[in-house]
Protein backbone atom coordinates (compact mmCIF):
# COMPACT_ATOMS: atom_id res chain seq x y z
CA UNK A 1 0.00 0.00 0.00
CA UNK A 2 3.19 2.57 0.89
CA UNK A 3 4.52 1.34 -2.40
CA UNK A 4 3.36 4.33 -4.75
CA UNK A 5 4.95 7.30 -4.78
CA UNK A 6 3.68 11.00 -3.70
CA UNK A 7 0.37 9.80 -3.37
CA UNK A 8 -2.02 12.11 -2.62
CA UNK A 9 -5.00 10.27 -2.07
CA UNK A 10 -5.09 6.48 -0.85
CA UNK A 11 -8.19 4.89 -0.21
CA UNK A 12 -8.21 1.34 1.18
CA UNK A 13 -10.78 -1.26 2.14
CA UNK A 14 -13.25 1.31 2.64
CA UNK A 15 -16.83 1.59 3.58
CA UNK A 16 -19.99 3.90 4.55
CA UNK A 17 -23.17 2.43 6.16
CA UNK A 18 -25.40 5.19 7.55
CA UNK A 19 -27.59 4.25 10.55
CA UNK A 20 -25.94 1.00 11.08
CA UNK A 21 -28.05 -1.60 12.79
CA UNK A 22 -31.16 0.78 12.51
CA UNK A 23 -34.11 0.23 9.92
CA UNK A 24 -33.29 2.95 8.39
CA UNK A 25 -29.71 1.70 7.65
CA UNK A 26 -27.57 2.53 3.96
CA UNK A 27 -24.91 1.15 2.53
CA UNK A 28 -23.53 3.82 1.04
CA UNK A 29 -20.20 2.38 -0.12
CA UNK A 30 -18.41 -1.13 -0.16
CA UNK A 31 -14.92 -2.39 -0.71
CA UNK A 32 -13.24 0.96 -2.15
CA UNK A 33 -9.86 0.98 -3.46
CA UNK A 34 -8.61 4.20 -5.10
CA UNK A 35 -5.10 5.51 -5.35
CA UNK A 36 -4.76 9.04 -6.55
CA UNK A 37 -1.29 10.65 -7.77
CA UNK A 38 -0.10 13.96 -6.97
CA UNK A 39 -1.07 16.42 -9.74
CA UNK A 40 -3.67 14.48 -11.48
CA UNK A 41 -7.27 15.52 -12.35
CA UNK A 42 -9.74 12.83 -11.78
CA UNK A 43 -13.46 12.73 -11.69
CA UNK A 44 -16.12 10.67 -9.99
CA UNK A 45 -19.60 9.71 -11.42
CA UNK A 46 -22.31 7.86 -10.91
CA UNK A 47 -25.86 7.71 -10.97
CA UNK A 48 -27.24 9.77 -8.07
CA UNK A 49 -26.99 8.04 -4.76
CA UNK A 50 -24.27 6.15 -5.53
CA UNK A 51 -22.47 7.69 -3.02
CA UNK A 52 -19.82 9.81 -4.88
CA UNK A 53 -20.35 12.45 -2.72
CA UNK A 54 -19.86 10.72 0.17
CA UNK A 55 -16.61 9.36 -1.19
CA UNK A 56 -15.45 13.44 -1.92
CA UNK A 57 -16.70 14.02 1.88
CA UNK A 58 -14.72 10.90 3.36
CA UNK A 59 -11.34 11.99 1.02
CA UNK A 60 -12.03 15.61 3.24
CA UNK A 61 -12.79 14.11 6.60
CA UNK A 62 -16.24 15.88 6.85
CA UNK A 63 -17.59 12.38 7.74
CA UNK A 64 -15.56 9.06 8.71
CA UNK A 65 -15.32 5.80 7.00
CA UNK A 66 -17.45 2.96 8.70
CA UNK A 67 -14.19 0.60 7.76
CA UNK A 68 -11.07 0.69 5.91
CA UNK A 69 -9.10 4.15 6.14
CA UNK A 70 -8.39 7.26 4.45
CA UNK A 71 -4.91 8.80 3.84
CA UNK A 72 -4.22 12.08 2.64
CA UNK A 73 -0.14 12.93 1.62
CA UNK A 74 0.39 10.39 3.92
CA UNK A 75 -1.75 11.62 6.83
CA UNK A 76 -5.16 10.65 7.97
CA UNK A 77 -7.52 12.40 6.34
CA UNK A 78 -8.28 14.48 9.68
CA UNK A 79 -4.78 15.16 10.24
CA UNK A 80 -4.87 16.89 6.55
CA UNK A 81 -8.10 18.48 7.41
CA UNK A 82 -6.65 20.01 10.21
CA UNK A 83 -3.79 20.92 8.48
CA UNK A 84 -5.66 22.82 5.87
CA UNK A 85 -4.80 20.21 2.82
CA UNK A 86 -7.83 20.78 1.05
CA UNK A 87 -10.00 23.66 -0.73
CA UNK A 88 -13.34 22.53 -1.17
CA UNK A 89 -16.12 23.57 -3.76
CA UNK A 90 -19.69 22.08 -3.48
CA UNK A 91 -22.82 22.90 -6.08
CA UNK A 92 -23.99 25.41 -3.97
CA UNK A 93 -21.33 28.36 -3.56
CA UNK A 94 -21.23 28.90 -0.31
CA UNK A 95 -20.76 32.40 0.17
CA UNK A 96 -21.54 34.36 3.00
CA UNK A 97 -23.83 37.26 1.66
CA UNK A 98 -22.69 39.54 4.83
CA UNK A 99 -18.60 39.57 2.92
CA UNK A 100 -17.72 41.02 0.56
CA UNK A 101 -16.37 38.84 -2.28
CA UNK A 102 -12.56 39.80 -1.38
CA UNK A 103 -13.76 38.97 2.46
CA UNK A 104 -14.91 35.95 1.38
CA UNK A 105 -11.91 34.87 -0.28
CA UNK A 106 -9.73 36.58 3.24
CA UNK A 107 -11.69 33.87 5.38
CA UNK A 108 -9.73 31.01 5.23
CA UNK A 109 -6.47 33.15 5.25
CA UNK A 110 -8.13 35.15 8.32
CA UNK A 111 -8.80 32.17 10.23
CA UNK A 112 -4.95 30.77 9.91
CA UNK A 113 -4.19 34.51 11.53
CA UNK A 114 -2.79 36.01 8.15
CA UNK A 115 -2.40 39.38 8.41
CA UNK A 116 -4.61 42.23 6.82
CA UNK A 117 -2.13 43.18 4.41
CA UNK A 118 -1.16 39.83 3.60
CA UNK A 119 -5.01 38.77 3.13
CA UNK A 120 -5.61 41.52 0.67
CA UNK A 121 -2.50 40.90 -1.14
CA UNK A 122 -3.33 36.72 -1.78
CA UNK A 123 -7.43 37.84 -2.59
CA UNK A 124 -6.12 40.31 -5.18
CA UNK A 125 -4.38 37.11 -6.43
CA UNK A 126 -6.88 34.80 -6.00
CA UNK A 127 -9.23 37.42 -8.34
CA UNK A 128 -6.86 37.61 -10.89
CA UNK A 129 -6.80 34.40 -11.39
CA UNK A 130 -10.51 33.80 -11.97
CA UNK A 131 -10.65 37.07 -13.72
CA UNK A 132 -12.84 39.22 -11.55
CA UNK A 133 -10.53 41.77 -10.68
CA UNK A 134 -13.14 44.50 -10.83
CA UNK A 135 -15.83 42.54 -8.26
CA UNK A 136 -13.38 42.94 -5.42
CA UNK A 137 -15.89 45.18 -3.50
CA UNK A 138 -19.24 43.69 -4.53
CA UNK A 139 -21.03 41.60 -2.27
CA UNK A 140 -22.34 37.99 -3.34
CA UNK A 141 -25.82 38.83 -4.37
CA UNK A 142 -24.83 41.29 -7.04
CA UNK A 143 -23.43 38.76 -9.14
CA UNK A 144 -24.62 35.72 -11.46
CA UNK A 145 -23.88 32.10 -10.13
CA UNK A 146 -21.21 31.58 -12.25
CA UNK A 147 -19.26 34.32 -10.88
CA UNK A 148 -20.25 33.03 -7.55
CA UNK A 149 -18.31 29.86 -8.10
CA UNK A 150 -15.32 31.54 -9.38
CA UNK A 151 -15.01 33.25 -6.15
CA UNK A 152 -15.69 29.75 -4.61
CA UNK A 153 -12.92 28.58 -5.99
CA UNK A 154 -10.44 31.17 -5.76
CA UNK A 155 -11.91 30.77 -1.49
CA UNK A 156 -10.76 27.13 -2.33
CA UNK A 157 -7.53 27.91 -3.43
CA UNK A 158 -6.01 30.92 -1.61
CA UNK A 159 -4.39 29.31 1.37
CA UNK A 160 -2.55 27.00 -2.00
CA UNK A 161 -4.61 23.59 -0.39
CA UNK A 162 -2.66 20.56 -2.12
CA UNK A 163 -5.28 19.19 -2.74
CA UNK A 164 -9.07 20.87 -4.61
CA UNK A 165 -12.27 18.75 -3.71
CA UNK A 166 -15.42 19.71 -6.06
CA UNK A 167 -18.63 18.58 -5.75
CA UNK A 168 -20.59 19.12 -8.56
CA UNK A 169 -19.80 22.85 -8.86
CA UNK A 170 -20.97 23.31 -11.64
CA UNK A 171 -24.40 21.61 -11.38
CA UNK A 172 -26.46 24.72 -11.17
CA UNK A 173 -25.28 26.48 -14.07
CA UNK A 174 -26.27 26.69 -17.64
CA UNK A 175 -24.59 24.78 -20.59
CA UNK A 176 -22.67 27.66 -22.07
CA UNK A 177 -21.24 29.14 -18.59
CA UNK A 178 -20.86 25.27 -17.52
CA UNK A 179 -18.33 25.01 -20.65
CA UNK A 180 -17.05 28.23 -19.81
CA UNK A 181 -16.39 27.01 -16.39
CA UNK A 182 -14.80 24.12 -17.38
CA UNK A 183 -12.40 26.05 -19.49
CA UNK A 184 -11.38 28.14 -16.55
CA UNK A 185 -10.66 25.27 -14.01
CA UNK A 186 -8.81 23.18 -16.60
CA UNK A 187 -6.55 26.95 -16.80
CA UNK A 188 -6.16 27.09 -13.29
CA UNK A 189 -5.45 23.25 -12.76
CA UNK A 190 -2.21 23.76 -15.07
CA UNK A 191 -1.18 27.18 -13.54
CA UNK A 192 -1.84 25.70 -10.01
CA UNK A 193 -0.66 21.82 -10.53
CA UNK A 194 -3.26 20.67 -7.98
CA UNK A 195 -4.76 17.75 -7.43
CA UNK A 196 -8.17 18.07 -8.19
CA UNK A 197 -11.09 15.13 -7.31
CA UNK A 198 -14.04 16.46 -9.10
CA UNK A 199 -17.79 14.86 -8.43
CA UNK A 200 -20.01 15.03 -11.60
CA UNK A 201 -23.08 13.50 -13.00
CA UNK A 202 -21.99 14.71 -16.34
CA UNK A 203 -20.19 12.52 -18.66
CA UNK A 204 -19.08 14.90 -21.20
CA UNK A 205 -17.66 17.00 -18.30
CA UNK A 206 -15.95 14.44 -16.34
CA UNK A 207 -14.29 13.51 -19.73
CA UNK A 208 -13.32 17.14 -20.75
CA UNK A 209 -12.06 17.61 -17.48
CA UNK A 210 -10.22 14.41 -16.55
CA UNK A 211 -7.30 12.21 -16.72
CA UNK A 212 -9.21 9.46 -14.97
CA UNK A 213 -12.92 9.00 -14.79
CA UNK A 214 -13.92 6.69 -11.59
CA UNK A 215 -17.42 5.10 -12.68
CA UNK A 216 -19.40 4.01 -9.48
CA UNK A 217 -21.88 1.34 -9.61
CA UNK A 218 -25.72 2.21 -7.83
CA UNK A 219 -25.48 1.86 -3.73
CA UNK A 220 -23.64 0.57 -2.62
CA UNK A 221 -20.76 2.56 -4.18
CA UNK A 222 -18.56 0.17 -5.73
CA UNK A 223 -15.98 1.23 -8.15
CA UNK A 224 -17.02 -0.41 -11.39
CA UNK A 225 -14.51 1.16 -13.92
CA UNK A 226 -11.24 3.37 -13.83
CA UNK A 227 -10.77 4.85 -17.23
CA UNK A 228 -8.35 6.43 -18.30
CA UNK A 229 -8.78 9.59 -20.11
CA UNK A 230 -5.85 11.14 -22.84
CA UNK A 231 -6.93 13.77 -24.99
CA UNK A 232 -3.92 15.78 -24.67
CA UNK A 233 -4.80 20.06 -23.92
CA UNK A 234 -8.03 20.87 -24.10
CA UNK A 235 -9.05 23.21 -26.74
CA UNK A 236 -12.33 24.44 -28.13
CA UNK A 237 -12.32 21.85 -30.87
CA UNK A 238 -11.46 18.42 -28.40
CA UNK A 239 -15.41 18.84 -27.67
CA UNK A 240 -15.53 17.86 -31.23
CA UNK A 241 -12.81 15.54 -31.92
CA UNK A 242 -13.90 11.87 -32.49
CA UNK A 243 -11.40 10.83 -29.15
CA UNK A 244 -14.49 12.57 -27.11
CA UNK A 245 -16.92 11.07 -28.30
CA UNK A 246 -15.12 7.64 -28.25
CA UNK A 247 -14.10 8.25 -24.56
CA UNK A 248 -17.73 9.31 -23.83
CA UNK A 249 -18.79 6.09 -25.18
CA UNK A 250 -16.62 4.41 -23.16
CA UNK A 251 -17.84 5.90 -19.86
CA UNK A 252 -21.78 5.59 -20.81
CA UNK A 253 -21.03 2.08 -21.36
CA UNK A 254 -19.96 1.32 -17.94
CA UNK A 255 -22.41 3.45 -16.65
CA UNK A 256 -25.08 1.45 -18.48
CA UNK A 257 -23.92 -1.72 -16.94
CA UNK A 258 -24.22 -0.97 -13.97
CA UNK A 259 -27.39 0.33 -14.62
CA UNK A 260 -28.60 -3.51 -15.92
CA UNK A 261 -26.42 -5.21 -12.82
CA UNK A 262 -28.68 -2.72 -10.67
CA UNK B 1 -32.75 62.01 -2.01
CA UNK B 2 -35.60 64.36 -0.55
CA UNK B 3 -38.09 63.28 -3.89
CA UNK B 4 -36.95 59.84 -3.55
CA UNK B 5 -37.87 59.80 0.22
CA UNK B 6 -41.12 61.40 -0.99
CA UNK B 7 -41.90 58.70 -3.51
CA UNK B 8 -41.61 55.95 -1.17
CA UNK B 9 -43.65 57.87 1.84
CA UNK B 10 -46.16 59.42 -0.24
CA UNK B 11 -48.46 56.16 -0.42
CA UNK B 12 -48.65 55.90 3.54
CA UNK B 13 -48.85 59.32 3.77
CA UNK B 14 -51.91 59.55 1.26
CA UNK B 15 -53.16 56.20 2.91
CA UNK B 16 -53.08 57.24 6.47
CA UNK B 17 -53.80 61.17 5.78
CA UNK B 18 -57.33 59.61 3.85
CA UNK B 19 -58.00 57.43 6.65
CA UNK B 20 -57.91 60.51 9.30
CA UNK B 21 -60.41 62.26 6.48
CA UNK B 22 -62.59 59.67 6.48
CA UNK B 23 -62.64 59.34 10.09
CA UNK B 24 -63.15 63.19 10.41
CA UNK B 25 -65.91 63.55 7.76
CA UNK B 26 -67.65 60.14 8.97
CA UNK B 27 -68.02 61.23 12.35
CA UNK B 28 -68.86 65.21 11.46
CA UNK B 29 -71.61 63.98 9.18
CA UNK B 30 -73.09 61.17 11.32
CA UNK B 31 -72.68 63.21 14.41
CA UNK B 32 -73.06 60.39 17.38
CA UNK B 33 -71.90 61.15 20.65
CA UNK B 34 -68.81 62.93 20.68
CA UNK B 35 -67.23 60.49 23.74
CA UNK B 36 -67.47 57.87 22.05
CA UNK B 37 -64.79 58.13 19.16
CA UNK B 38 -64.12 61.94 19.22
CA UNK B 39 -62.44 63.18 15.65
CA UNK B 40 -58.69 63.20 15.52
CA UNK B 41 -59.21 66.84 14.71
CA UNK B 42 -59.93 66.96 18.56
CA UNK B 43 -57.45 64.35 19.59
CA UNK B 44 -55.00 66.52 18.15
CA UNK B 45 -56.15 69.87 19.48
CA UNK B 46 -56.69 68.36 22.76
CA UNK B 47 -52.70 67.11 22.45
CA UNK B 48 -51.40 69.89 22.15
CA UNK B 49 -53.28 71.52 24.67
CA UNK B 50 -51.91 69.23 27.23
CA UNK B 51 -48.70 68.86 25.82
CA UNK B 52 -46.79 69.58 28.83
CA UNK B 53 -48.32 66.85 30.62
CA UNK B 54 -48.24 64.53 27.88
CA UNK B 55 -44.30 65.05 27.39
CA UNK B 56 -43.51 64.41 31.10
CA UNK B 57 -45.89 61.02 30.96
CA UNK B 58 -44.14 60.03 27.63
CA UNK B 59 -41.02 60.55 29.23
CA UNK B 60 -41.47 58.79 32.04
CA UNK B 61 -43.15 55.87 30.14
CA UNK B 62 -40.44 56.06 27.47
CA UNK B 63 -38.07 55.20 30.34
CA UNK B 64 -39.85 51.88 31.43
CA UNK B 65 -40.00 51.19 27.89
CA UNK B 66 -36.76 52.09 26.70
CA UNK B 67 -34.96 50.66 29.83
CA UNK B 68 -37.36 47.61 29.74
CA UNK B 69 -36.42 46.79 26.03
CA UNK B 70 -32.71 46.77 26.34
CA UNK B 71 -32.72 44.21 28.95
CA UNK B 72 -35.46 42.05 27.34
CA UNK B 73 -33.33 42.48 23.67
CA UNK B 74 -30.02 41.68 26.41
CA UNK B 75 -31.62 38.83 27.97
CA UNK B 76 -33.14 37.32 24.95
CA UNK B 77 -29.91 37.73 22.97
CA UNK B 78 -27.71 35.82 25.58
CA UNK B 79 -30.80 33.06 26.15
CA UNK B 80 -30.11 32.33 22.16
CA UNK B 81 -26.40 31.95 22.11
CA UNK B 82 -26.35 29.59 25.21
CA UNK B 83 -29.14 27.51 23.57
CA UNK B 84 -27.61 27.60 20.04
CA UNK B 85 -24.22 27.20 21.45
CA UNK B 86 -24.60 24.23 24.43
CA UNK B 87 -27.05 21.10 24.35
CA UNK B 88 -27.63 21.27 27.96
CA UNK B 89 -28.90 24.89 27.96
CA UNK B 90 -30.82 23.58 24.80
CA UNK B 91 -32.90 21.11 26.91
CA UNK B 92 -32.92 22.79 29.83
CA UNK B 93 -33.81 26.91 29.12
CA UNK B 94 -35.55 26.40 25.78
CA UNK B 95 -38.33 25.15 27.75
CA UNK B 96 -38.31 27.69 30.39
CA UNK B 97 -38.06 30.39 28.31
CA UNK B 98 -41.68 28.66 26.50
CA UNK B 99 -43.06 28.16 29.68
CA UNK B 100 -41.90 31.72 30.75
CA UNK B 101 -43.89 32.96 27.71
CA UNK B 102 -46.89 30.74 27.76
CA UNK B 103 -47.80 32.98 31.36
CA UNK B 104 -50.01 35.80 30.56
CA UNK B 105 -47.59 38.25 31.51
CA UNK B 106 -49.79 41.36 31.63
CA UNK B 107 -51.52 39.27 34.43
CA UNK B 108 -48.29 39.21 36.53
CA UNK B 109 -48.60 43.68 37.29
CA UNK B 110 -50.17 43.32 40.36
CA UNK B 111 -47.80 40.51 41.59
CA UNK B 112 -45.32 42.57 40.49
CA UNK B 113 -46.70 45.76 42.12
CA UNK B 114 -46.77 43.64 45.16
CA UNK B 115 -43.19 42.60 45.09
CA UNK B 116 -40.88 45.26 44.13
CA UNK B 117 -43.59 48.24 45.18
CA UNK B 118 -46.94 49.93 44.21
CA UNK B 119 -44.74 52.94 43.01
CA UNK B 120 -41.17 51.03 41.51
CA UNK B 121 -40.57 51.68 38.36
CA UNK B 122 -38.80 47.68 38.47
CA UNK B 123 -42.80 46.23 38.50
CA UNK B 124 -43.10 47.88 35.37
CA UNK B 125 -40.07 47.29 33.95
CA UNK B 126 -39.82 43.59 34.63
CA UNK B 127 -43.22 43.54 32.51
CA UNK B 128 -41.82 44.84 29.38
CA UNK B 129 -38.17 42.88 29.69
CA UNK B 130 -40.47 39.60 30.35
CA UNK B 131 -42.58 40.71 27.19
CA UNK B 132 -39.68 41.83 24.80
CA UNK B 133 -37.23 38.85 26.08
CA UNK B 134 -39.62 35.61 24.21
CA UNK B 135 -39.80 37.05 20.27
CA UNK B 136 -35.99 38.12 20.29
CA UNK B 137 -34.85 34.62 21.83
CA UNK B 138 -36.91 32.73 19.21
CA UNK B 139 -36.11 34.72 16.15
CA UNK B 140 -32.36 35.31 17.68
CA UNK B 141 -32.45 31.44 17.70
CA UNK B 142 -33.68 30.84 14.09
CA UNK B 143 -30.76 32.53 12.70
CA UNK B 144 -28.15 31.05 14.69
CA UNK B 145 -29.43 27.47 13.91
CA UNK B 146 -30.93 27.82 10.21
CA UNK B 147 -27.37 28.29 8.91
CA UNK B 148 -26.47 25.93 5.82
CA UNK B 149 -25.05 22.54 5.46
CA UNK B 150 -22.66 23.76 2.88
CA UNK B 151 -21.49 26.63 4.94
CA UNK B 152 -20.72 24.60 8.06
CA UNK B 153 -18.98 22.10 6.04
CA UNK B 154 -16.74 24.62 4.09
CA UNK B 155 -15.84 26.08 7.90
CA UNK B 156 -15.37 22.79 8.83
CA UNK B 157 -13.09 22.16 6.08
CA UNK B 158 -10.76 25.54 7.49
CA UNK B 159 -10.41 23.39 10.39
CA UNK B 160 -12.45 25.84 12.17
CA UNK B 161 -13.00 25.98 15.46
CA UNK B 162 -17.32 25.56 17.10
CA UNK B 163 -16.38 29.10 18.52
CA UNK B 164 -15.14 30.42 14.78
CA UNK B 165 -18.16 29.05 13.37
CA UNK B 166 -20.33 30.89 15.97
CA UNK B 167 -18.78 34.53 15.68
CA UNK B 168 -18.02 34.62 11.65
CA UNK B 169 -21.13 32.20 10.84
CA UNK B 170 -23.62 31.85 13.03
CA UNK B 171 -23.79 35.32 14.46
CA UNK B 172 -23.95 37.69 10.96
CA UNK B 173 -26.53 34.84 9.93
CA UNK B 174 -28.41 35.81 12.55
CA UNK B 175 -28.45 39.42 11.86
CA UNK B 176 -31.53 40.09 9.77
CA UNK B 177 -33.51 37.68 11.97
CA UNK B 178 -32.70 39.72 15.11
CA UNK B 179 -33.87 42.53 13.54
CA UNK B 180 -37.24 41.39 12.67
CA UNK B 181 -37.75 40.40 16.46
CA UNK B 182 -36.35 44.21 17.42
CA UNK B 183 -39.12 45.63 15.50
CA UNK B 184 -41.54 43.00 17.17
CA UNK B 185 -40.31 43.92 20.29
CA UNK B 186 -39.91 47.63 19.85
CA UNK B 187 -44.15 47.49 19.69
CA UNK B 188 -44.93 44.96 22.35
CA UNK B 189 -42.57 46.95 25.06
CA UNK B 190 -44.87 50.07 24.46
CA UNK B 191 -47.70 47.65 24.83
CA UNK B 192 -46.41 46.24 27.91
CA UNK B 193 -45.06 49.10 29.50
CA UNK B 194 -48.41 51.71 29.41
CA UNK B 195 -50.89 48.75 30.40
CA UNK B 196 -48.33 47.83 33.06
CA UNK B 197 -48.67 51.53 34.58
CA UNK B 198 -52.89 50.72 34.61
CA UNK B 199 -51.55 48.80 37.42
CA UNK B 200 -48.79 50.98 39.52
CA UNK B 201 -45.92 52.69 38.78
CA UNK B 202 -45.15 56.28 38.90
CA UNK B 203 -48.96 58.32 38.13
CA UNK B 204 -47.72 60.98 36.08
CA UNK B 205 -47.33 58.60 33.09
CA UNK B 206 -48.86 57.56 29.99
CA UNK B 207 -50.64 54.72 31.25
CA UNK B 208 -52.33 56.64 34.51
CA UNK B 209 -52.98 59.47 32.19
CA UNK B 210 -54.88 56.99 29.72
CA UNK B 211 -57.05 55.50 32.97
CA UNK B 212 -57.42 58.95 34.57
CA UNK B 213 -58.87 60.75 31.73
CA UNK B 214 -61.07 57.73 30.47
CA UNK B 215 -62.39 57.36 34.25
CA UNK B 216 -63.30 61.40 34.21
CA UNK B 217 -64.62 60.60 30.43
CA UNK B 218 -62.17 62.95 29.18
CA UNK B 219 -61.87 60.65 26.09
CA UNK B 220 -60.70 63.31 23.71
CA UNK B 221 -57.65 63.62 26.19
CA UNK B 222 -57.16 59.92 27.02
CA UNK B 223 -57.19 59.49 23.43
CA UNK B 224 -54.75 62.24 22.79
CA UNK B 225 -52.04 59.83 25.84
CA UNK B 226 -52.56 57.13 23.04
CA UNK B 227 -51.41 59.28 20.11
CA UNK B 228 -48.50 59.97 22.17
CA UNK B 229 -47.62 56.51 22.90
CA UNK B 230 -48.63 55.15 19.25
CA UNK B 231 -45.63 58.13 18.43
CA UNK B 232 -43.21 56.66 20.67
CA UNK B 233 -43.79 52.99 18.99
CA UNK B 234 -43.26 54.57 15.48
CA UNK B 235 -40.34 56.19 16.70
CA UNK B 236 -38.73 53.06 18.01
CA UNK B 237 -39.53 51.11 14.86
CA UNK B 238 -38.17 53.86 13.16
CA UNK B 239 -35.16 53.65 14.79
CA UNK B 240 -34.56 50.05 14.84
CA UNK B 241 -35.39 50.21 11.00
CA UNK B 242 -32.24 52.45 10.77
CA UNK B 243 -29.91 50.76 13.36
CA UNK B 244 -31.07 47.31 10.76
CA UNK B 245 -29.59 49.21 8.03
CA UNK B 246 -26.58 50.37 9.65
CA UNK B 247 -25.48 47.02 10.78
CA UNK B 248 -26.05 45.18 7.54
CA UNK B 249 -24.56 47.43 4.66
CA UNK B 250 -24.88 43.76 2.44
CA UNK B 251 -29.09 43.87 2.25
CA UNK B 252 -30.32 45.54 -0.91
CA UNK B 253 -32.52 48.63 0.34
CA UNK B 254 -35.67 48.19 0.77
CA UNK B 255 -37.00 50.03 -2.37
CA UNK B 256 -35.69 48.45 -5.40
CA UNK B 257 -38.38 47.28 -6.84
CA UNK B 258 -39.06 49.92 -8.55
CA UNK B 259 -35.23 50.93 -10.19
Amino acid sequence: MTETVSCAVSISGLSKVFNAGKPNEVRALEDIDLAIDEGTFVSLIGPSGCGKSTLLRLIGALTHPTAGEVCVNDKSADQARLDRDYGMAFQTSGLFKWRSVTENIELPLQLMGWSKQERKDRAAEMLDLVKLSEFADHYPREMSGGMRQRVAIARALSFRPSLLLMDEPFGALDEMTREHMQTEVLDIWKKTEKTIVFVTHSIPEAVFLSERVIVMSPRPGRIAADIPVDLGERVFETREAPEFFECITEVREALRFEGNAG
Amino acid sequence: MISRFVRSAAPALIVGLGGLLLWEVTLQVLQPEGFVLPPPSEIIRAFFADFDEIWVATKNTGFIVVTGLVGGVILGVVWALLVSRFRLANETLTPLAIALNAIPIIALAPIFNAWFGLLSPVSNQSIVVILVFFPVFINTTKGLTEVGDTEIELMRSYAASEWEIARLVRVPNAMPFFFTSLKIASSLAVIGAIVAEYFGGRQDALGPLIVQNAGLTRYTQAWAAVLAGSLMGIVLYLLSGAFERASMPWRPAPETTGS
